[in-house]
């Protein structure tokens, strides 16, 4: 198996362009699972953990750039926390520091899983996905990026390049329900925030539809609103838990945030 | 210049003092070498082909793909095993590879040796092996009356064991005590199920085989048991024993679930068949299928007693699920029997026991070895009868301890130490932090870092349990260890004892005896082989600390005695310290005859504090304590150390490890959904060591390894069920249990 590492965005698209069946890699941690267990032998691997430009974030006009290769411990400074408390929240329930260290937002992305921690943090702070390939650039709805479990949007030829979301949208917070207290892929997860300006709830929920999937209400349906978002999941029975299950956490979950987060 | 294994020059110690372990800056820093960091010049990779499917025929085998992939070597499959085509550690039914049937998800039907481990990997893939499916036995309460899966009725048969006619019962055991009757004031009834456990060990069965050009072969291998692996390996390969040697290679954890062989004839048919070392390792999923696994058990109980609390009769119908092949269920059945009542002196009882075989993976040894299972149903009935009562548990527990001079329902009457009241009195005197004084944050109330909740939802409770089990082999067994001394003329000697060091600490011991009777500090340990020294037996059954001690004394003692009769020079003596006679329970009524059934008897009370977040039943165990009756601590501070790693072992089982199966077939082989406690999982444990010298062991000594896991299952989820009021009945206790979906 090859290992090519491009030290430019501008490689590493070109290098995407020639090598279609090349599996990009960002940080590793679901895909070496996959090597290490024999489940996966790709051609290629594109490895895209040295172009400096994937990494890092920035913030313009009240938009925060993540790049796709920003890491969760990279998430969980102090000022990510302050413009993105749910996406920074999140982040602190990624794995093990050594995973916390090496997983990216990208790789979340291009997983595409519907247990993805980064995923509903992103979709409650109207997020955009930014793709490139050497044909151009282009921009998705995260809710558009998503497609169906382990899918998305990405054409064979493209790269996530960050995802643009809106900062201090109010206050949120993430919640994530495991079997055992640290290092759990989610039985369930929530990440809900509180628009008071604009009189929107939002909510996102992971492990309880095919994709993460978004539901937002306005302000004034607090009461229905953990009904309504349990309503909307599609939850399924599997080694991790039950569907009944599922839909029961969510709804104490969505009742929980919006007690945090009105009361703060 | 002493002659020491590196690390030990840090802090030499005599027995009962606490010292560093010798392994443990290695191991911390990484520098240790484990099983699967062997290598050796043009070794080659093993690979095994195994079964997808939990019951099938086999057909036939086309190996001609395999065989034509570059870099490959050997492909066999049953018919290259040159001698004897089956193995076990009781019946000898577990074939080396398949032959005409598959009766496990993961059996081992063909192997490959490579040069790269990617080659026999995709060697295996190209392996056709036409099967017939057949339909898998995967509830055990219908085994008996399924299709017989072993064909022969003989051939798990033995005199000792009650004769049980039925397709499919591995052993069926029987203790009648008394009039089981008997009546009492008030009566409690329960039905309690346990789930299949993984040991879970960090370091996946691996091994080199190298062949040693003389027709024999050298297996080094991580193990429990080196010599009764020669036993197994050596007919299989058509050697006598002598052409085999097996070496103890780094063992990264082993929990009883290396007493079954892994690699060991696998890797030697293939060094022997290419003329070339040959490696093994598993990986994690395939480890799950690898190794036998705590058996699952559904008990049924009811308890009578006094209205003032004593026990009059306990009866109970155990049902244990052995899997595939024998293992060692049938000891494990034996233990699950005579431990049923937990350490109470119960007058009258009717103890009835089936383990069976079906299509789900074999289980057979594991920590605990039948008591974790009884213990969980014994003591929930326990506080079921108190709260029926309406006596303090612990009260109640006392009234009942059994103790030295009391019969147990075998009738095999305690002669040796069992202090049980002293074990409740001190853990129930441990006191437990106020919830003011636990650490508040979030991440330390249920649901940890998943951060669900800031204290809504989240109740307190306290639980307490008692627990007992056999040290040693029991039923009989041929049970001893060697030790061989040698003095050089310098003041230095040399230890060989082939225990296997699994991580329990047995190497310490070992120093710290020799180190005591030989009066200096310059003693090493010698490698662990069975090339040098006789059998150890196993690292298991809390027997190693024990036997390990008992030899390497007696061998000290006679190196010094020999030294002194030849006025100097080198000495070199091997001597073997065997334990007390046992013998079989009577198969009828599962009594004793003349000599006792077991050797002697360890316990441990522990006393939980959980908080339960009861809307999302998500659980955090803060706080345990606990008292254990333990002889003699030869390092107490290796003895803490078990009693810590016992304890969270047993809360796994609590709170969340279970193998998963769809017809036969595991589903979570993995530590991505075989989930094992964190660090924000066990609490601090806080371990009185309760010390009543042994009167047969060596300096008073006990195992101490099982007790804390037989315990501590028991008193976690006694804890929930006083947060929840829940009667949780089943473990894993899971989050659907505590909120009520069922």
């Amino acid at each position: 198996m090859d290992v090519l590492t491009p030290r430019s965005l501008d490689e590493a698209l070109r290098l995407r362009a020639a090598h279609p069946d090349a599996l990009p890699i960002q940080g590793g941690t679901d895909l070496m699972v996959d090597l290490n267990f024999d489940r996966r032998r790709p051609e290629a691997l594109l490895n895209l953990n040295e172009v400096a430009e994937l990494k890092g974030w920035s913030r313009e006009n009240g938009v925060v750039r993540l790049g796709a290769g920003l890491t969760y411990t990279d998430a969980m400074s102090a000022k990510l926390a302050a413009l993105l408390p749910a996406f920074s929240e999140a982040s602190r329930t990624v794995g093990s520091p050594q995973i916390r260290n090496r997983g990216t937002i990208g790789g979340n992305l291009g997983t595409a899983s519907p247990a993805g921690d980064a995923l509903p943090p992103l979709l409650i702070s109207e997020c955009e996905v930014e793709l490139q390939s050497v044909r151009g650039e282009r921009r998705l709805a995260l809710e558009s990026f998503l497609i169906g479990p382990k899918r998305n949007a990405l054409a064979p030829d493209e790269l996530i390049l960050a995802v643009r979301v809106r900062g201090g949208l109010g206050t949120q917070t993430f919640m994530k329900v495991g079997p055992r207290n640290a290092m759990v892929i989610a039985v369930v997860s929530l990440a809900l925030g509180v628009d008071r300006e604009r009189g929107v709830l939002s909510a996102a929920f992971g492990s309880a539809a095919p994709v993460a999937t978004l539901v937002t209400a306005a302000l004034d349906d607090v009461d229905s609103f953990p009904e309504q978002v349990a309503a909307a999941a599609s939850p399924i029975d599997d080694v991790r838990g039950t569907g009944a299950y599922r839909r029961h956490a969510l709804r104490v979950l969505v009742a929980r945030a919006l007690e945090r987060c009105l009361t703060r | 210049m002493s002659r020491v294994m590196p690390g030990t020059e840090a802090r030499l110690g005599w027995i009962g003092e606490s010292v560093r372990r010798v392994d443990g800056i290695p191991k911390t820093t990484g520098e240790f070498e484990y099983a699967s960091d062997l290598q050796v010049a043009g070794m080659l990779w093993g690979h095994t082909l195994r079964s997808p499917y939990a019951h099938a025929r086999v057909r036939a085998i086309d190996l001609s793909g395999a065989l034509s992939v570059a870099g490959v070597h050997a492909v066999l499959t049953h018919s290259d095993v040159p001698g004897r085509k089956t193995y076990g550690l009781e019946f000898q039914d577990q074939p080396v590879l398949a032959i005409d049937r598959v009766r496990y998800f993961g059996e081992p039907v063909a192997i490959v040796a490579a040069e790269h481990p990617e080659q026999a990997r995709r060697a295996a893939e190209r392996i056709v092996v036409d099967y017939e499916p057949l339909v898998p036995i995967v509830d055990p309460e219908r085994a008996t009356e399924s299709e017989p899966l072993h064909p022969d009725p003989e051939s798990h048969v033995s005199d000792h064991y009650l004769r049980d006619p039925r397709p499919n019962v591995l052993r069926t055991m029987r203790i009648i005590h008394g009039d089981p009757d008997a009546r009492g004031d008030v009566v409690v009834e329960g039905t309690y199920e346990l789930g299949s456990q993984d040991q879970a060990f960090l370091g996946p069965e691996s091994g080199l085989a190298v062949p040693d050009g003389k027709g024999g072969v050298d297996v080094y291998v991580a193990t429990q048991w080196l010599h009764v692996d020669r036993e197994q390996v050596a007919p299989c390969l058509g050697l006598p024993e002598e052409q085999v040697r097996i070496h103890l290679a780094g063992v990264g954890g082993a929990f009883g679930g290396r007493e079954d062989l892994s690699i060991q004839i696998h890797a030697a048919l293939l060094a022997l068949h290419t003329s070339r070392p040959v490696k093994m390792v598993y990986n994690r999923q395939e480890s799950f299928s690898g190794h036998v696994h705590r058996h699952p058990a559904r008990i049924r109980a009811e308890h009578r007693a006094t209205r003032d609390g004593r026990l009059v009769c306990v009866q109970m119908r155990i049902l244990l699920d052995g899997g595939a092949y024998a293992s060692s269920s049938t000891a494990v059945t034996a233990n699950a029997t005579s431990f049923a009542c937990g350490p109470y002196a119960v007058p009258n009882a009717l103890i009835e026991t089936m383990s069976v075989f079906t299509n789900n993976p074999p289980c057979g040894a594991m920590r605990g070895f039948g008591a974790v299972q009884t213990c969980f149903a014994a003591e929930a009935q326990m506080d079921k009868l108190a709260q029926a009562l309406e006596i303090d548990p612990v009260e109640l527990r006392l009234l009942n301890a059994l103790g030295t001079g009391d019969t147990l329902p075998t009738g095999q009457r305690i002669t040796s130490s069992l202090p049980v009241a002293e074990v409740i009195r001190r853990c129930a005197a441990l006191r437990e932090p106020d919830p003011e004084e636990l650490p508040r944050a979030a991440i330390r109330l249920p649901g940890g870092a998943g951060n669900t909740t800031r204290g809504e939802g989240v109740k307190r409770g306290v639980g307490f349990a008692v627990g007992f089990k056999n040290i040693a082999y029991s039923e009989g067994f041929d049970d001893s260890c060697a030790a061989r001394v040698r003095l050089h003329e310098d003041g230095s000697a040399e230890v060989h004892c082939a225990a296997a060091e699994v991580g329990q600490g047995v190497t310490n011991v070992i120093l710290q005896v020799a180190r005591t009777e030989l009066a200096t500090d310059d003693v090493r340990i010698a490698p662990v082989t069975t090339a040098a020294v006789g059998s150890s037996g196993s690292a298991s059954a809390s027997r190693m600390t024990w036997m390990a001690s008992g030899a390497v004394r007696d061998a000290c003692r006679a190196a010094l005695v020999e030294r002194e009769a030849r006025g100097g020079g080198e000495v070199d003596v091997e001597r073997v310290y065997r334990h007390r006679r046992t013998a079989p329970l009577d198969p009828e009524t599962g009594q004793v005859g003349e000599l006792p059934a077991h050797v002697a008897f360890a316990c441990a009370a522990m006393k939980v504090i959980a908080e339960v977040d009861v809307e999302l039943g998500l659980t955090r165990v803060v706080w345990i304590g606990t008292a254990q009756d333990v002889g003699k601590a030869v390092n107490p501070q290796a003895v803490e150390g078990q009693i810590e790693g016992g304890t969270a072992q047993g809360l796994g089982l609590a709170l969340m490890e279970e193998i998963q199966t769809r017809d036969g077939l595991i589903t979570n082989a993995s530590f991505t959904d075989y989930l094992i406690p964190t660090a924000l999982d066990v609490p601090p444990i806080v371990s009185e060591l309760v010390e009543h010298p042994e009167p047969d062991a060596p300096y008073g000594v006990k195992g101490v390894g099982e007790p804390p896991t037989v315990v501590s299952t028991a008193a976690i989820v006694a804890a929930l069920r006083d947060a929840t009021g829940r009667e949780l009945a089943r473990v894993p206790v899971r989050p659907d249990d505590i909120v009520g979906l069922q």
